[in-house]
Parts: structure tokens; sequence; C-alpha cells
């Protein structure tokens, strides 16, 4: 019988689509849960995502933005340059600082950086950007084998899970496995308005599902707008389509977006 | 025509290798059809100071990269697409990982652009062109790189767009204009070029080479010292994490090929080795980061 693990990140205050995913990593009688980071950020009523994880007793590690929300920084870390993509994400951070309340912002700031676990004999090692740095962006089409190689080999792993870029991916070299589990929070720039969680399972294989979750994006997205955030980040939730943050998007996963 | 760089004398802090992330390769070496009067290393069409890079050499750095775990490849010149083996350079790269380009975007043909959007789409790896421009009007952008650039540069892009591709258009701000006019400017332009959500990176130039001329070299306090680096996160300068292939060794990074002590060796085992930041460029790299790679690198959180 093989081991499995759920596993998800980027839940951005989505909580309607963490509901859904949960309801569903349920239903399939999965009982450990993890998520990568990013609680906060781009959604509606920061706190409503708490009490879904503790009750799950989903196991967290953070994120850049739990980082920056825990500490009160100055920013959400993701280091764009582009005016545009700062500009939605200075109103994003304020929105998401101001409504986070004390003892959640506690609860942010003491998560793990990193977790390690052995599933059915393999070394996996959860993170939040990069084994190495908690913000750094690993796209597929922007990362080499041997690069991922070298991240096994220093930081000692034979799966390593990460989020962070908002695009799932996964890849099997040298027996080992790198997955982005890709995001709750927002959809993934393909026109569709699902959201995305991984399930891994390791026997003698190691595999990796990607689950697609629907929820009601409808109520999210008027939820959204009772809160006066900006029209583009409804336009995502509704269209499938990628408005902000997309400077560090590298042309393979822009294409699909028709630039 | 080399003007050495300056070297400075006070004390310079060193700076280690962290992982060779990006691996540069300087293809075009200092050949370019263009002579822009803002460029760091002087390229013109008789620099011959530093020569093309033929694919045999490249391959052979491109095998030695993947013991080293490198994760992104970078081409640049001069202008690359002078050398006669580009096409074939960034189709073998593709097979190894992502590729980036620097290009002035004026002598593309048709049949390059055709082959590169094969090798992209048989590929897993993306293949990025980073067009450069240096105004949103043609008396702006001419005033730079040359009469009659603007409206091939526009071209090129156009044919980068009509076979699929998404270039970053590099902006270097050449007077102390604010960054947001630019990139609105730009913006706009690409828009009505049929580029619906344009890329625009805008850097600060480098008062180095033809630059020191047209506007100004370094100030005396325009340096780094020990001192700055206390705080400083160091990935954020390239010579933490990358290294270039010239046809005269390997460097340290793209800006100092002229500089003969950041030559690091000949093969890129030699150029692993930490490296002193005793030149003026330095400063710029210091000052503003995350000069030279598509995304911006991110410091430490
Ligand atoms: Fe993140």
């Amino acid at each position: 019988m093989a081991e499995r693990i759920a596993v998800f990140g980027g839940i951005y205050s989505n909580y309607l689509a963490l509901q859904a995913a949960l309801a569903d990593v349920q239903l399939r009688g999965i009982g450990d849960v993890y998520c990568l980071g990013d609680v906060g950020a781009f959604g509606p009523q920061p706190n409503r995502v708490f009490p879904l994880l503790r009750e799950h007793g989903v196991r967290c590690i953070q994120g850049n933005y739990d980082n920056s929300i825990g500490h009160e920084l100055p920013d959400c870390q993701c280091g764009y340059t582009d005016p545009r993509d700062n500009y939605f994400a200075r109103i994003s951070y304020a929105y998401t600082l101001a409504g986070t309340s004390r003892d959640n912002r506690a609860w942010l700031r003491e998560l793990p950086l990193e977790r390690r676990l052995t599933v059915a004999g393999r070394r996996a090692l959860m993170c939040h950007g990069s084994p190495r740095r908690m913000n750094e962006f690993l796209w597929d089409s922007t990362t080499s084998s041997h690069f991922l190689r070298h991240l096994a080999e220093v930081h000692e792993a034979d799966i390593i899970l990460a989020t962070h870029t908002g695009i799932k991916w996964q890849r099997h070299f040298d027996g080992k496995h790198f997955v982005n589990v890709g995001v709750l929070g927002r959809p993934e720039n393909d026109g569709t308005t699902n959201v995305w969680y991984a399930i891994l399972s390791v026997d003698t294989d190691v595999s990796v599902e990607f689950v697609p979750v629907a929820y009601d994006h409808d109520r999210l997205a008027h939820e959204m707008a009772a809160e006066r955030l900006p029209d583009e980040f409804i336009e995502t939730i509704r269209t499938g389509w990628w408005t902000t943050c997309l400077e560090v998007l590298p042309s393979k996963e822009r294409r699909r977006g028709h630039n | 025509m080399t003007i050495p760089l300056p070297i400075l004398d006070s004390a310079a802090p060193q700076v280690a290798l962290d992982h060779l992330d990006d691996l540069w390769f300087q293809v075009g070496g200092t050949v370019c059809n263009l002579e822009c009067s803002h460029c760091f290393i002087s390229c013109s069409p008789r620099n011959h100071t530093f020569g093309f890079l033929d694919l045999e050499t490249v391959r052979r750095h491109l095998a030695a990269s993947v013991g080293l775990g490198v994760k992104e490849y970078y081409f640049t010149g001069g202008e690359p697409f002078l050398n006669r083996d580009m096409t074939a350079i960034l189709e073998l790269t593709l097979r190894y990982g992502p590729a980036t380009v620097l290009t002035n975007g004026t002598v593309f043909k048709e049949d390059w652009l055709r082959r590169l959007r094969a090798a992209e789409d048989a590929s897993r790896y993306s293949l990025e062109f980073r067009v450069s421009m240096d105004g949103f009007t043609a008396a702006e952008n001419d005033a730079i790189r040359g009469a009659g650039t603007f409206a091939r540069i526009l071209a090129g892009v156009r044919h980068l767009l009509d076979h699929g591709f998404l270039p970053i258009l590099t902006v270097t701000q050449t007077c102390d204009d604010d960054a947001a006019r630019l990139f609105a400017g730009f913006v706009n332009l690409m828009k009505t070029n049929g580029y619906r959500k344009p890329r625009i990176k805008i850097l600060p130039t480098l008062r180095i080479g033809a630059e020191a001329d047209r506007q100004r070299g370094y100030q005396d306090h325009e340096r780094v010292t020990p001192e700055m680096m206390a705080g400083f996160d160091e990935r954020l300068l390239l010579c933490s994490h990358a290294r270039i292939v010239t046809d005269r060794g390997v460097f340290v990074c793209p800006i100092l090929v002229e500089a003969g002590e950041a030559r690091m060796g000949d093969t890129l085992a030699d150029s692993l080795r930490p490296f002193r930041l005793r030149f003026r460029a330095c400063y710029t790299c210091h000052q503003h980061g995350t000069l030279c790679a598509n995304i911006p690198t991110t410091g430490d959180s």
C-alpha cells in the first residue's frame, strides 16, 4: 500500500478553495496534509483561512508572505521591479497586513522554514520557493535538470516539494523528484478557474497526482469586490488569466496567456 | 580600442561564488553592427578585442556546466547574431537548459527565427530574447543607438512576436529621467506595435567604456568598501552566482571583460574562486543589484 500525503501552497486568503481542497483530501482518505506557505495575499478576509488550517491539522511551513506579515515587514519580498506589479503587490500587501489579526500574525511568525520527513523510505524536503531561498522562483522552463540535481545533493533529499511561483510542475531526474505543488489561491494562467494541489504517493515508485479543485469562484469574486480589492485581481479569479505579478513569468509559462 | 579599467588601490571586499547559477557566453565578442554611445565595452564593427565563440567552445563549456549544476545560460556580445553559429548555439543550449540572448534586434533572419521557434518548441526550456532599445521615440533612441535604429529595432521586435517570442525590452536609463515615464512610454509603444503585455526591464548605465565619455565616469566616492558589505546580501551581485566564457578565457562577469584582473582562468573549474570588488563598475552593481538577470534576484528573506 502506497504512503500518501496531500500537499498544497499559496492559499492567498482563498478560504473557499481551501475548504474545497480539504474536502477533496478527506474524501480520498488522506490523513497527512501539508501547506508550503503563503497563507495570505490577494484574496478577501485574511483571517478566514487560519481556523480551517488548525481544524484539519494542516502542517504548514512559512512562505515569504507569511514571513513578511508575521514580522510586519514593508513588503511581500517578491522583489518585483516592474512598477505595474509593484503597484498591485503593495495594495494586496497593505490589505492583508491590516486584516490579519495579531494572533494570526504571531502564528505565521512561528512557522518552520522547512520540513523534512521520510515517506516510504524516501527523504522528502518541503520548502517554499527553493531549498536554498524562501523567495526563489523555480519555474519549469527556467530550471535545468542538473541544477535540480545539485539542490537534491546539497540538501540531501530524494523528493523536493515547493510552491511560490503559482504554477505546478514536476520533474524526475536521476531517481529523484522535484514537485512544485501549485497554489490554491489563484488559477494558473491557463484560462480555467480551478486551482491545484498535489498528492504524493510513494511505494516502490514515486508518483505525483495534480488535483484540480473547483470552488465557488463567483462567490470569492463578489467578496473581493465587497472588500474593494482591485478589479484586476477579481478578473484573474473569474477568467483564469493572470493580470498581475507577471514580471517573473518566463516565456513558456507566459505564452499560455497569449502574451 | 580598449581603455584599461582603473583598479582601486584601497581595501576592497571579496565575494565568493555561492553557486554557479548563471553561465554567460560572450558569443559576439566585442563586435557589433551598432556603435551605441553608452556602451560599457565600446563595442563596434571594428572592436575585435574579443572575438566570436564557436559552437565547439560553447559545446565544451555546456558539457562542463552539467557537473557544476548550472541553472541558466545567457548569451551576449557585441551582437550575438553576428556570430554565424548563433542559431546552432541556441539550439544546442536548449537541450541543456534555459537560454537568454541579449541582442540589438536589428540583424535577425527569417530562417534563424524559424529554427529557433522549432528549437524552443522541442525543448522544455524557455528561450528569451532581451532586445535593447534606449528611447520610446526615434529621436531619443537614435541619439544613443544610431540613426535609423529605432525603426529597425521595432521591426525586429515585431519579427520576434510574429514567431511567437515574447521579448524583454531592455532600456538603459541614459538620462536622469524618471523610470516611470520611460516605463509608461515603452508600454504604450509596444502595445501600439501589437505586443499586448509587453515585458520591460529598465537598467542603470555603467559609467565605463563609451559611457564614461558620453556622460561621466565614476566619482571618487563611487566604490564598494568593506563597510558597504555589512548586512548586504551578496547574492545581489552577479559575481556571487555567475561567470562568463569569452574567447580569451573565463571572466567574472559580462561587465568587467576588459579588466585583466577579472579574468578568472582558462576553464570553468579555474574560475570558481572568490573575486575582489576592485572596480568602480562594481559600485553600480552594488547600488542596483540584479542588473543582468532576466528576473530580479531576490535578496535574503
Ligand atoms: Fe511565495
